[in-house]
Formats: C-alpha cells, sequence, structure tokens
C-alpha cells in the first residue's frame, strides 16, 4: 500500500509546523468536534474582520491528518469570505468522498489537494473532515450560516 | 506443548494477504478473535443437517435443533464451571451487562405501583450507590450511568494506580452500605490488568449489593471458574474466543436470575399468556425472547471445544511469554511508552503503548501498510485514557495463533513509522 500517498509532503509539513494554531480573542462562534472513535478532538472559532473577511483559530489534538487539515484550512480560509469558505468546503467534502478519484481544482482548494489521497482510506476520511465540519458549525453559531446551508 | 504453527493452520483468514500481497500479522484478537475451520464447520453443518425453529414444532429436525441448542448451552457453561440453567444466551456483552442494568431500573419502575412483587435488592433511590472502575469499557459504564439517571442512584468508581491497577486502598468506603450493585471489569481491553475480582465481590456482598463481572477479556484467556468469581452475573461474548458474532453469554446464580425482570419480552419467554398479563418462563428462557441465537450457539460450543482441547491453562501460559516478550521489545525501543502493568504478574496480552511525537492512528497506518493489524483509538475506554493523560493509544493484543515472529513485525513497524514520521 502507497503509504506516500496518504501522507503527502504538503500534510507532513503541516502537521510539523501548523499555520495558525491558537484560539481567537474575541470569537463570534466556537465549536468543538471530537471524532468518536479515535478521541480527536478540534475547537475551531471563527469571527469577521471589518472587511468580512474570515478570521479563523483552532487548538487541537489528533493525527496529523487531521491536524494537517485544520491547519491547511486556516491558512486557506483566513480572510476569505463566509460564503467563499463556503464553496471550498463544498468541494473538499466532495473530494473526500471521491474514493481516491476526484480531480481536485488546485484554484478553489489551494494545498487541500494534498487530501485527494486521503479518501482511498476510508479511516481516515472523517480526520480530513474533522476541522471543515467543525468550522461550518463554528460559522452556524456565530450566525454566519443558517442551518439550512450546511453541506 | 502448544504448536502455534498447528494452530495458526487451522485459521484460513491467516493465510490471506492484505494490501497486495503484505503477510497478515493479526494482533487485534482484544477487539475480535479470527475464527478456526473447526468453528466454521460446526456452524455450516448445523445449517445443512439440523436446522430448525428450536423449543417448538413436534418434527425430527426441530428435536434435531432444540437438542444441538441445548447441548450448546451445556457445553459452554461447563466450559466456566456453571450449570446450563443459569447461563442465558445474548447478542454479546454489551446486552448482557445492559440486561444486568435494566434487572435494576425494571424493578424500580414496577415497584412504583407494586413494591410486594418485585425483589427489593433491584430496587434503587436516590442516596443509593453504583459502583463501577476507572478502567471500564464503555459497555460496562454507560449502562450504569443510565440506570443513575433513571433511579437517581449515584455512580461511584475505583481509581486506578499509576501503574494501571485498580486503587483498592478506599475500598470499604467506595463500596458502602449505599451500595446496591457493584459491576467490575475481570480483564481490562485497554491497559491488560487483570483485577481481584474475587476481593470486590466479597465487598460487595458484605455490604449486600449484587456483584456483576465483565468477563469479556478474560474467558477467551485464561481458565475462568464462575463459583471462583464469586460474582452473582458475569457477562461475555462469544466472537473474541473463536466464536462467531451475534451471540454472548449472561451467567447468573439461580437466586439472582430468577429475581431479575425480563428485559425484552415476548415469543419464547411466557409460561401463561393472557389479554390481560401474562406470566413468564423461569431463566434462562425468560431473558431469551424472540428466537434464539441457534447456530451462533453451536459454533460457539465448537469454539469452547477447540479452546478446551488446547487447554486455557496452555492458552494463558502462551500469552504471558508473548506479553513478556512484547513489553521487553516495546521497553527496549527509545520514545515509547507502555500504558498498563509493565510485568506480566495479574496481567493479559491487551498490550497498549504510545510513541513520543506519532500519534496512534499514524502508528496503525504504517503498521497497517505493512500488513500487521493493531487497534488505535481509545478502546471503547475513553475515561481510562484520560486517567492516564493520552489522547488514545495504540494497542497489540496477541492469541493463540500469534507467535513472536508476530510481536517482532509489530515492533519493526512501530521503528518504521518513527522513522517514516521523522520523530527518530
Ligand atoms: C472488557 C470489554 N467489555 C465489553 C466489551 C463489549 O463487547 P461486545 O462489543 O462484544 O459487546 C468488550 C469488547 O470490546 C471488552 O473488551
Amino acid at each position: 500500500m502507497e503509504l506516500d500517498s496518504l501522507y503527502q509532503e504538503i500534510i507532513l509539513d503541516h502537521y510539523k509546523h501548523p499555520r495558525g494554531k491558537g484560539l481567537l480573542e474575541l470569537p463570534q462562534g466556537s465549536a468543538h468536534h471530537v471524532n468518536p472513535t479515535c478521541g480527536d478532538e478540534i475547537t475551531v472559532q471563527v469571527s469577521t474582520n471589518a472587511e468580512g473577511g474570515l478570521e479563523i483559530g483552532y487548538e487541537g489534538q489528533g493525527c496529523s491528518i487531521s491536524q494537517a487539515s485544520a491547519s491547511v484550512l486556516t491558512e486557506l480560509l483566513t480572510g476569505s469570505s463566509v460564503d467563499q469558505s463556503q464553496t471550498v468546503r463544498e468541494a473538499f467534502i466532495e473530494l473526500m468522498h471521491a474514493q481516491g478519484q476526484g480531480e481536485p481544482d488546485e484554484d478553489v482548494l489551494g494545498d487541500a489537494v494534498a487530501f485527494a489521497g486521503v479518501a482511498k482510506f476510508p479511516a481516515r476520511v472523517k480526520c480530513a473532515l474533522l476541522a471543515w465540519m467543525a468550522l461550518q458549525d463554528a460559522e452556524i453559531k456565530a450566525g454566519m450560516l443558517s442551518k439550512g446551508d450546511g453541506s | 506443548m502448544f504448536d502455534v504453527q498447528a494452530v495458526k493452520a487451522d485459521f484460513p483468514i491467516l493465510a490471506t494477504t492484505v494490501h497486495g500481497g503484505q503477510k497478515l500479522v493479526y494482533l487485534d484478537s482484544g477487539a475480535t478473535s479470527q475464527k478456526p475451520r473447526q468453528v466454521l464447520d460446526a456452524e455450516r453443518d448445523y445449517y445443512e443437517q439440523s436446522n430448525a425453529a428450536v423449543h417448538r414444532g413436534a418434527h425430527a429436525l426441530a428435536e434435531a435443533a432444540t437438542s444441538a441448542f441445548e447441548h450448546a448451552r451445556a457445553r459452554i457453561a461447563q466450559f466456566v464451571g456453571a450449570q446450563a440453567p443459569d447461563l442465558i444466551f445474548t447478542k454479546n456483552a454489551t446486552e448482557g451487562l445492559n440486561l444486568s442494568a435494566y434487572a435494576f431500573s425494571n424493578a424500580t419502575a414496577i415497584a412504583q405501583w407494586d413494591e410486594a412483587i418485585v425483589d427489593p435488592r433491584f430496587v434503587l433511590k436516590p442516596g443509593d450507590s453504583v459502583v463501577v472502575t476507572e478502567m471500564e469499557h464503555h459497555s460496562n459504564l454507560v449502562p450504569w450511568q443510565e440506570l443513575c439517571r433513571k433511579t437517581g442512584a449515584t455512580l461511584r468508581w475505583i481509581p486506578l494506580t499509576e501503574d494501571g491497577r485498580l486503587d483498592l486502598s478506599h475500598l470499604s468506603s467506595i463500596i458502602d452500605e449505599t451500595t446496591r450493585v457493584v459491576s467490575v471489569v475481570h480483564q481490562s481491553n485497554i491497559l491488560g490488568t487483570i483485577n481481584p475480582v474475587r476481593e470486590i465481590m466479597d465487598q460487595a456482598h458484605a455490604v449486600g449489593a449484587i456483584g456483576v463481572v465483565d468477563a469479556c477479556q478474560s474467558i477467551p484467556h485464561m481458565p475462568v471458574n464462575v463459583d471462583a468469581l464469586g460474582a452473582d452475573l458475569l457477562a461475555w461474548s462469544g466472537h473474541k474466543m473463536l466464536g462467531p458474532t451475534g451471540i454472548g453469554c449472561l451467567w447468573g446464580t439461580p437466586d439472582v436470575l430468577s429475581s431479575m425482570p425480563p428485559v425484552l419480552s415476548g415469543g419464547s419467554m411466557i409460561e401463561l399468556v393472557q389479554m390481560e398479563s401474562s406470566t413468564y418462563a423461569p431463566p434462562p428462557q425468560r431473558f431469551e425472547a424472540g428466537t434464539p441465537v441457534v447456530a451462533q450457539a453451536v459454533a460457539l460450543s465448537a469454539a469452547v471445544d477447540y479452546l478446551q482441547a488446547l487447554g486455557m491453562r496452555e492458552v494463558q501460559s502462551h500469552e504471558q511469554a508473548l506479553t513478556e516478550y512484547a513489553l521487553k521489545g516495546l521497553n527496549d525501543l527509545d520514545g515509547v511508552r507502555v500504558i498498563g502493568p509493565d510485568t506480566i504478574v495479574d496481567r493479559g496480552s491487551a498490550i497498549s503503548f504510545v510513541v513520543d511525537s506519532l500519534h496512534p492512528h499514524d502508528v496503525g497506518q504504517v503498521l497497517d501498510s505493512r500488513g500487521v493489524a493493531v487497534r488505535v483509538g481509545h478502546h471503547c475506554a475513553w475515561p481510562t485514557c484520560r486517567r492516564f493523560g493520552v489522547p488514545s493509544t495504540t494497542r497489540m493484543s496477541p492469541y493463540i495463533y500469534n507467535d513472536e515472529s508476530d510481536i517482532d513485525a509489530a515492533l519493526e513497524g512501530i521503528v518504521a513509522a518513527q522513522k517514516y514520521f521523522g520523530v527518530k
């Protein structure tokens, strides 16, 4: 089995050097998600700045995939609008459910394309999605999204 | 002499490969064991030669099926030194433990309307306490939390020492006159610890409490005799002891079983049914509503035959030797820490460990890529993980078909994971 297709360089780099890790001073919404099968946990927080761009903070403990995913998400979506974050999230979820057959759009997903290989490891898809689902929940709690907007 | 290679040859799945040609090294028997050909054959033979509804119908096959089923019950009971009528078939250990907890909540509910018809030992009220340990599988924790939620009783637990054993220094203040039920795990599925169950059951009985034991990880691995343990109720699963999925056992003393209200009700568990109300069959039928697990019982009985032919003492010493070997191997690795007792004294073969700077999921992934199957996560013992300050662990749990080369494969895989992630 190709371990390298799961653990792309970019993923390992984000795991070892997480970007933007830490909580926000004044979050508008915050969500704590756990992966009940392995006990991984993440807290994702959001607020918007004066221009409507997202500020994202997170804290968590977990495997390389879940932690790298949180780091990639934070780097990718900080400063983007809530709508943009929704579009990127939908693209990421679609990629995770593509069983390794997905053709990710790098313009939309940036470094997150590196997770394409994760979709071939069903047990790890949940790890990759953990922070993304927590972000969605935090946006809902902040009143940026309504529940029905969830993907 | 215990011949591992001969044992291995009885398990067809152990000859398969994974991930395109990797030899399978199965070290996850704590989660579920593999099944020998003898067990698979017994289940097939039953379906090919005896299958019919049991305890009803008056034809040849119905008799053959009933006889196979009840023989299986007697055989499995004998394996743990019990009598057949005291052995209830369940779906798994989780169901047996729930059946025990529900006996209390059902009796408590019935007592609201008619105190005279329930055994007061099963009726709980605020101020009463229920005692478990800090190393319980969720299946022996959550049902008791639920019981407390329904009755207002308080949950207490016996804490753990740093080396993963029960801290019994305050036992008599934890199990006191408020205590109505004590439920403890015999062998921990995460730490491997074998607990002094007899001492705890004696303390429970001294205060008039009912004693329950989760024997899921002990009965597959060592000789267990229900009288010696001193419990009132004992639950375990078939699938961890070479048997099929879908069957477990709950043993109880005749005194306690006959005092417990049923949980599932309906067909097969009745004595007399009228429109207004019904009376119930004696145990074990009272607790086996609906069509029972017949083929599974026959196969589990074959599993018991298989284990008894090996000898449970031999099974235990084989596992102890492997555990000693694995503990030494893990302790010799840099950056690896065993969670649980460090010696084989009162310890079974569930061996949890953490690797510095590496998450168990990643360790497990690298091992899997080399064909080595281990369990990662909290092992359904989340509070135990918290107690030891780790979110999860990697666990190897060898069994009768494993040898030192399997442990070596796991140890080499750990080093490979450290190299892969550059933490060494
Ligand atoms: C100690 C212990 N108790 C209970 C259980 C639950 O067993 P089952 O899932 O077969 O009901 C397990 C299985 O993982 C266990 O190891």
